[in-house]
């Protein structure tokens, strides 16, 4: 059964992979892994990705470094390989999910862990460029009520009150170390009840506004966060992985000024400005225009 | 899978598979009995009296077309800031089984009626029954084969669909296939698989004995084999004559 089932899985991929003709470079418009030419920007096939790539384009392109967006590209799965292949030069990362794809045995969590295993598991000819302290994480959203209720900041002070509340998140929380079971060994939080819901999506956010559940694992960069205010529980154990928005770029293409203006966005970029933007993405703005705002609020072009 | 299902300790606890398998068969009772309550009277007027038979049907059919995890979950969003338990999931849940259940049993049951035998039906009044006596009498039992073949697509549908509830945080056997999914445990989702398999195997083999046991012989003709050495009584015994032209 494993083996039919792995079997048709690497038929699929395959496919997938060479209807996307990643093996032949169709990304490719100039040489390609060359210190010359423009450098070629990337990102995964969702809004939030796509949008921190629009801000390095922007950003770079305001200092008169020449840049091609190829956008909307896919999973790690295909950007990676991309990069590797110089079919792209440059990719707004998150740090904890790519040293997770690089390493899935790694067991670090914490930002500057996570950051310095990635410099050391990166493959030959990429280098990841200075993290932001931007997160796009798991994280234990309350609501405000609930926090007053029982003064709750940290993931801790849950502790004495979880077994009168609920806990929403996705079903492979149920079993994973990011999740339930860690919560239990780490922090030793027992929650009364998991309610395997969605990853962060509607269901989970319904059912934290409608009281199904009192505690529940969302998205650090949700526009909820902000329009439902819900109070996110610091993770003082450091139990889920850290996601700083990490550039990831061809080392042929980082350039000192390349990387001078990419770590002005990484050390202005905030958790914060993420939701306001992703906010402003949800209610279909123009993603060059929510950079360009971002940019100029910061002061990062001219 | 075998694995898995060999496990002890996937057979006790909140997440054991007898729970799961009777959480799977109260939905699929719970679904089957408000369809059925529904349906099959629904289905008895029209088939009786012949009325509203093409909108029934058209709306019936239409239900056939939702897409069930798309009305769960829209349900689910609607329904939940009114109940701030867990009723905000069954209710939805079980609604969208009822509404895949109602159209198998709403229309062969209208289709049963509308197909008994016109002779028949006019013979019962000349013998003067009233209308209730030979919708039960003559109607119900001519129309019982199809009514019960309805009912069996029916419970299929739920007992197979039923793992949506999985997705909204329920239990049924669909939590082996939703959480087995999330955590890459192709064992558990097979498991799963080949538990509402047997559930629906084991329910169409009963709904068929079922059949056997309460449908009349005449209707069924399967005397005629056992006296296949008289076939002239049983021709004269089950022949329905005519109806004089009008």
């Amino acid at each position: 059964m494993k083996k039919v089932l792995i079997a048709a899985l690497v038929g699929v991929t395959a496919v997938a992979l060479s209807g996307c003709g990643i093996g032949k470079d169709p990304l490719t418009t100039d040489g390609g892994g060359s210190a010359e030419g423009a450098i070629v920007i990337g990102s995964a096939d969702f809004p939030e990705s796509q949008l921190i790539a629009t801000i390095y384009a922007e950003a770079l392109r305001a200092n008169g470094i020449d840049v091609t967006e190829k956008l909307n590209i896919g999973s790690r799965e295909l950007y990676v390989p991309a990069l590797r292949d110089g079919s792209i030069d440059l990719i707004p990362e998150y740090s904890g999910a790519l040293l997770q794809y690089l390493d899935s045995k790694t067991t670090a969590t914490a930002s500057a862990e996570v950051s310095a295993e990635i410099d050391a598991k990166l493959p030959k000819g990429l280098v990841a460029l200075e993290p932001s302290p931007a997160e796009d994480k798991d994280v234990l959203a309350v609501k405000q009520e609930t926090a007053e209720k029982y003064s709750l900041e940290t993931v801790e002070d849950l502790v004495q009150y979880a077994d009168e509340l609920t806990l929403g998140g996705p079903p492979e929380w149920k079993t994973r170390e990011n999740g339930v079971a860690g919560l239990k060994t780490k922090y030793g939080l027992t929650f009364r009840e998991f309610l395997a819901l969605d990853a962060g999506g509607p269901l989970t956010l319904n059912a934290l506004l409608s009281g199904q559940i009192q505690v529940a694992d969302v998205f650090s960069t949700d526009p909820a966060m902000r329009s439902e205010n819900l109070v996110a529980l610091e993770d003082t154990k450091h139990l889920f992985l850290a996601e700083n928005i990490t550039p990831i770029i061809n080392e042929l293409k980082a350039r000192d000024d390349v990387r001078s203006v990419l770590a002005g966005v990484s050390a202005a970029l905030t958790t914060e400005d993420l939701i306001e933007m992703n906010q402003r993405v949800a209610d279909l703005d123009d993603m060059s225009d929510i950079a360009q705002d971002w940019l100029q609020k910061n002061s990062l072009v001219p | 899978m075998i694995n898995y299902l060999l496990d002890g300790s996937h057979w006790t606890g909140p997440d054991g598979i007898p729970t799961l398998l009777v959480q799977h068969l109260m939905y699929t009772f719970a679904a089957l009995a408000v369809a059925a309550v529904i349906a099959i009277p629904l289905g008895l007027y029209i088939g009786h009296t012949g009325r509203g038979s093409v909108v029934v049907a058209g709306l019936a059919n239409s239900l056939r077309a939702l897409p069930t995890i798309g009305l769960l979950i829209l349900l689910v969003l609607i329904i939940a800031p009114s109940f701030p338990n867990k009723l905000a999931y069954l209710i939805p849940s079980l609604i969208v089984l009822v509404l895949l259940a109602i159209p198998p049993i709403l229309t062969n049951t209208y289709a049963g009626v509308r197909a008994v035998d016109q002779a028949a039906v006019d013979a019962a009044r000349g013998m003067g029954f009233r209308s209730m006596r030979i919708l039960t009498e003559v109607e119900i039992p001519c129309a019982l084969p199809l009514m019960l073949s309805g009912i069996r697509s029916a419970v299929l549908q739920i007992v197979s669909t039923a793992t949506v509830a999985a997705y909204i945080s329920l239990g049924g056997l669909g939590r082996l296939l939703i959480d087995g999914k999330a955590q890459s445990d192709y064992g558990q989702m097979a498991a799963g698989a080949v538990l509402v398999s047997l559930i629906a195997l084991v329910f169409d083999l009963g709904i068929g004995a079922l059949t056997a046991r309460v449908v009349s012989p005449g209707i069924t003709r399967r005397d005629r084999k056992k006296k296949s050495e008289k076939p002239a009584a049983t021709e004269q015994r089950t022949a329905v004559p005519e109806p004089a032209p009008i």
